[in-house]
């Protein structure tokens, strides 16, 4: 019973493995970025434009929106990070379709890589955002006893958020692989809908996550004059 | 009973706790959550974006604890490092 992606290994030379996981994150690699280079090379700003323009234009605008109502005031600073998130994971989940593809976010490695880059963006946005000073004065709110508190807070949210994202992927594949053994037929593509249904609401999670995270880092604590969350319905 | 049948008794018995557990607490959490978005969805419909979009943040925090005992149980049935240890123990002798 295979626990992860990462035992399959296609080649090995010493010590350095090209198992699966790295192997399935460079096709991901591969045709995010040449598909996105096909489509986005001759943009056209009137109203005629090809199908697969107005599909990206869909998912860049709602990505952005969604960005906006977590609290960032400025998505396009953020989009770029939180963008791929969620594109690499909602593809990682996606493919699981094509026969013979291992998801490599149901790996921990891969989880736990994208985990240490949040964990990395946060201080970065919160320093280019607030400065030095006033970043780490929020470690220090609102005593100084909260210090050790906000520091393991910040490790477990990284525990967190890679575990989480691991459980889900590596759950959806181990199920199908099990019943694949019991019930070969039907019940497996049941359950290979209800996996790819959990894969793209992890990816969503994961980012948004993600984005409330550096939201919470970024968020300057001086008097703003207009209303500070967009969540507000307008009367 | 030697100490491999122990250790193997051990896991077991745990891997299925922990899944009974991990299964039936944050169903209710989860039940709960889902509840009071109803109620508020059924108050405010306009809100519904906001609501649902809440709804499943919260969701896949409460799921993630869930997560966590399946990972433990997962890593008893299939990545025990002391049934592994033991049994190297056992295949050196």
């Amino acid at each position: 019973m295979r626990l992860s992606p990462d035992e399959m290994i296609f080649w090995q030379y010493d010590f350095v493995k090209l198992n699966a996981t790295i192997v399935f994150t460079w096709g991901l690699m591969f045709v995010l970025t040449v598909g996105s280079t096909l489509v986005t090379h001759k943009l056209s700003r009137d109203l005629q434009r090809s199908h697969w323009q107005n599909l990206l234009e869909i998912v860049v605008t709602s990505i952005e929106k969604q960005i906006e109502e977590v609290g960032l005031s400025q998505p396009r600073k953020y989009l770029a990070f939180i963008g791929t998130i969620f594109l690499f994971i909602a593809a990682a989940a996606l493919c699981t379709i094509i026969p013979g593809f291992q998801a490599p976010t149901g790996s921990l490695s891969t989880t736990v890589a994208l985990a240490l880059c949040v964990l990395v963006a946060v201080p970065l946005f919160g320093i280019g955002e607030q400065g030095l000073g006033g970043y780490f004065k929020t470690y220090v709110s609102p005593t100084v006893i909260m210090l050790p508190f906000n520091l393991i807070s910040e490790v477990s949210r990284t525990l967190a958020l890679a575990v989480r994202l691991f459980g889900n992927m590596m759950s959806g594949s181990m199920i199908i692989a099990i019943l694949l053994v019991i019930t070969p037929f039907i019940f497996p593509i049941v359950m290979t809908l209800l996996g790819l249904l959990t894969g793209m609401v992890q990816a969503y999670i994961f980012s948004v996550l993600a984005a409330v995270y550096i939201a919470a880092a970024t968020r300057t604590h001086q008097p703003k004059p207009e209303t500070e969350s967009g969540l507000a319905p307008d009367v | 009973m030697d100490s491999l049948t122990l250790i193997a008794v051990a896991s077991i018995i745990t891997a299925g706790i922990t899944t009974a557990f991990g299964t039936m607490a944050p169903a209710l959490g989860e039940g709960r959550a889902v509840a009071t978005a109803l109620t508020s969805l059924a108050q405010q419909p306009d809100a519904s974006a906001t609501i649902t979009r809440t709804l499943f943040v919260g969701l896949a925090m409460i799921e993630s604890t869930a997560i966590y005992c399946f990972v433990v149980s997962m890593i008893l049935i299939f990545a025990n490092p002391f049934w592994n240890s033991a049994i190297a123990q056992v295949a050196g002798k």
